[in-house]
């Protein structure tokens, strides 16, 4: 038993990794559409219903999702005779699984000690860890590509092509935006620039990278929807006009595309909340403070230390519970944000988004490079 | 009018055409701005729709919420009938006349009653093409049709269904009327027993909801 151990762990990580990509997905995209009508001055979708002992129960319409499922996983799985066999299954796989493993490098929670040893809240720490996020992300590319070359329909090859262009333009004015932070934090791991947010800055403001590299949060997070390719990027699938790359697909092949998207959002907001938002950090909550207790000892421990002046020790346990609540918080608060941001925008022209990536955010996101190494190299 | 133009300034050229929008500004052109502008239009509706006490969410669940119709609502159309349970119609034809979708058709046949002289054999409304005028209530001399019924037309499988005949126009009932109370019901105020209405006590026929025959 204790040679599994260290595998049940990590199987416990990666269980919960799944939990939040996979158990996210279905209730964004019921999120989506009854925000959407919030937003909108509607219901939104709220009939799908379970009748239990005679009961009619709608929970808000939140059985949606799955009689979604349930009519994807029925209906007829239609192929374009013309359509190359192998790379039309193959592609939707390709599209999925970047998103799934991306989370990843991703930690959901501090360092705990249980028996004496450390246990990681995060699936993979690995050195490079941005930079396997970039490798990663760049294989959703072919998914997209593949599945538009190997409908054998004009309209998916546009797609396809739009997607490609998109993405490829993106993930540099993407990977330069991170390298602000990379510079000031000086580490490519994800789990070591959380714990370097945790620091104030005078005292009182979180050292996050919102607040360090506000313009690189702003060029991350625009070229990670245009990754995501949607609203009010979404030139590769363009609803109203070339319908996309999965124009051709049916059933739960479609339905492998759709949720790559809705799994890609979290792993955008799960990224912007470990670059830009402290990750697992919550303010003011700080490890190996001295704390004096009722009984005038003093203790070294994890807890509360507000910068006017208050303490409050909290332990260990209590602190990573708060920890790891404060991470899915801010996470769901990022799919928020981002289902408002697709709602509120118009779309943009295709050279408009050309245009946006290389001309204005690539030269900006350099820009904000040079400076930020200048003040790194001065301070 | 102006109000809304002059929102961007503008003022009508010499042509009189004034010119709404204006070239982005640099403001415009850094999208923040303009962004956070519709996000907190958007916001706004998001979280009073959710929880706000006033919503601006109109919406009415329709098979589950109904809309109370108005009380001179024009419904499905209904025989007014007699006493002795027959049509109060005297296929005078004056429906038929006034019809403009020509939808009513009437076949007359002579009553054994010589009080009565005719009734309508044959009284059929096609709904599929009526308009919903009411001008049939309206032409009516003998308030012997209404629209009171308070319910639309029902749906069905084929165009003749759509065809209701006498007998199913007899059964309708008006929407504040019960099986009781019709039956009690004074008998029609008939002059000479011509099943004529005298109009002027202010229980007019045209969708007239209450009052007796
Ligand atoms: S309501 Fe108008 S269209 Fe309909 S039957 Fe009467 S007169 Fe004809
Ligand atoms: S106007 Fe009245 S009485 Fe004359 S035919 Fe029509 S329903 Fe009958």
């Amino acid at each position: 038993m204790e040679a599994y151990t260290p595998y049940l762990w990590d199987l416990g990580r990666i269980a919960f990794m799944f939990a939040i990509c996979l158990g996210l997905a279905g209730p964004l995209t019921w999120a989506e559409r009854r925000q959407s009508a919030m937003i909108q001055d509607r219901i939104g979708p709220n009939r799908a219903a379970l009748t239990l002992f005679g009961r009619e129960i709608r929970a808000f319409g939140l059985f949606h999702p799955i009689a979604d499922v349930i009519k994807l996983i029925t209906k007829e799985d239609t192929i374009n005779i013309h359509a190359d066999r192998f790379l039309y299954n193959v592609a939707p796989f390709i599209a999925l699984f970047p998103a799934l493993m991306t989370f990843a490098v991703v930690p959901f929670g501090p360092d705990i000690t249980v028996g004496g040893e450390v246990h990681r809240l995060q699936v993979a720490r690995m050195d490079a860890g941005i930079l396997v996020v970039f490798a990663i992300s760049s294989i959703a590319v072919f998914g997209v590509t593949l599945a538009g070359y190997a409908s054998a329909s004009k309209f998916a090859l546009l797609g396809g092509l739009r997607a490609s262009a998109q993405m490829i333009s993106y993930e540099v004015t993407m990977g330069l935006s991170v390298l602000g932070l990379v510079l000031i934090f000086g580490t490519l791991e994800p789990s070591a620039m959380v714990v370097a947010q945790g620091e104030l800055i005078g005292g009182w403001l979180p050292r996050w990278g919102v607040f360090v590299q506000p313009l690189s949060f702003i060029i991350f997070f625009t070229a990670a929807i245009a990754e995501n390719k949607r609203i009010p990027f979404d030139m590769a699938e363009g609803e109203s006009e070339i319908v996309g790359y999965f124009v051709e697909y049916s059933g739960m092949k479609f339905g492998m595309f759709f949720m790559a998207e809705y799994i890609e959002i979290t792993v955008v907001a799960g990224l912007l909340t470990t670059l830009f938002f402290g990750g697992w950090q919550v303010p003011y909550l700080m490890d190996g403070v001295e704390f004096v207790n009722a009984a005038g000892t003093t203790i070294v421990g994890t807890g509360f230390h507000f910068p006017w002046g208050g303490q409050l020790y909290t332990g260990e346990w209590v602190g990573a519970g708060l920890r790891v609540g404060a991470f899915l918080f801010k996470l769901i608060f990022l799919c928020w944000l981002q289902l408002m941001l697709r709602w509120t925008l118009p779309r943009f022209r295709y050279d408009q988004v050309m245009t946006l990536g290389w001309r204005r955010l690539l030269p900006l996101s350099l820009a904000n490079l040079v400076l930020t190494a200048a003040v790194v190299l001065l301070i | 009018m102006s109000k809304v133009l002059d929102i961007h300034g503008s003022k009508p050229n010499e042509e009189g055409v004034t010119e709404v929008g204006h070239e982005p500004t640099t403001a415009d052109r850094l999208y923040v701005p303009a962004i956070a502008a519709g996000l907190k239009t958007t916001i706004r509706h998001f979280f009073k729709n959710l929880i706000g006490k006033e919503k601006y969410t109109q919406t009415i669940q329709y098979p589950d919420q109904k809309v109370e119709y108005p009380e001179r609502f024009r419904g499905m159309h209904r025989l007014v009938p007699r006493e002795d349970g027959t049509s109060r119609c005297v296929a005078c034809y004056m429906c038929q006349t006034a019809c403009p979708a020509r939808c009513i058709h009437i076949v007359a046949g002579e009553s054994e009653d010589p009080s009565i002289e005719k009734y309508p054999v044959v009284f059929e409304i096609d709904e599929l093409r009526c308009v919903v005028c009411g001008l049939c209530v309206e032409a009516c001399p003998c308030d012997a049709i209404r629209m009171d019924t308070g319910y639309h037309p029902k749906p069905v499988y084929s165009r003749e269904d759509a065809d209701f005949g006498k007998a199913d126009l007899l059964k309708n009932f008006g929407r504040h009327e019960t099986e009781g109370s019709r039956r009690t019901a004074r008998p029609p105020a008939t002059a000479a027993g011509t099943g004529r209405v005298d109009r002027s006590s202010g229980d007019g026929g045209a969708g007239g909801a209450t009052g007796g025959y």
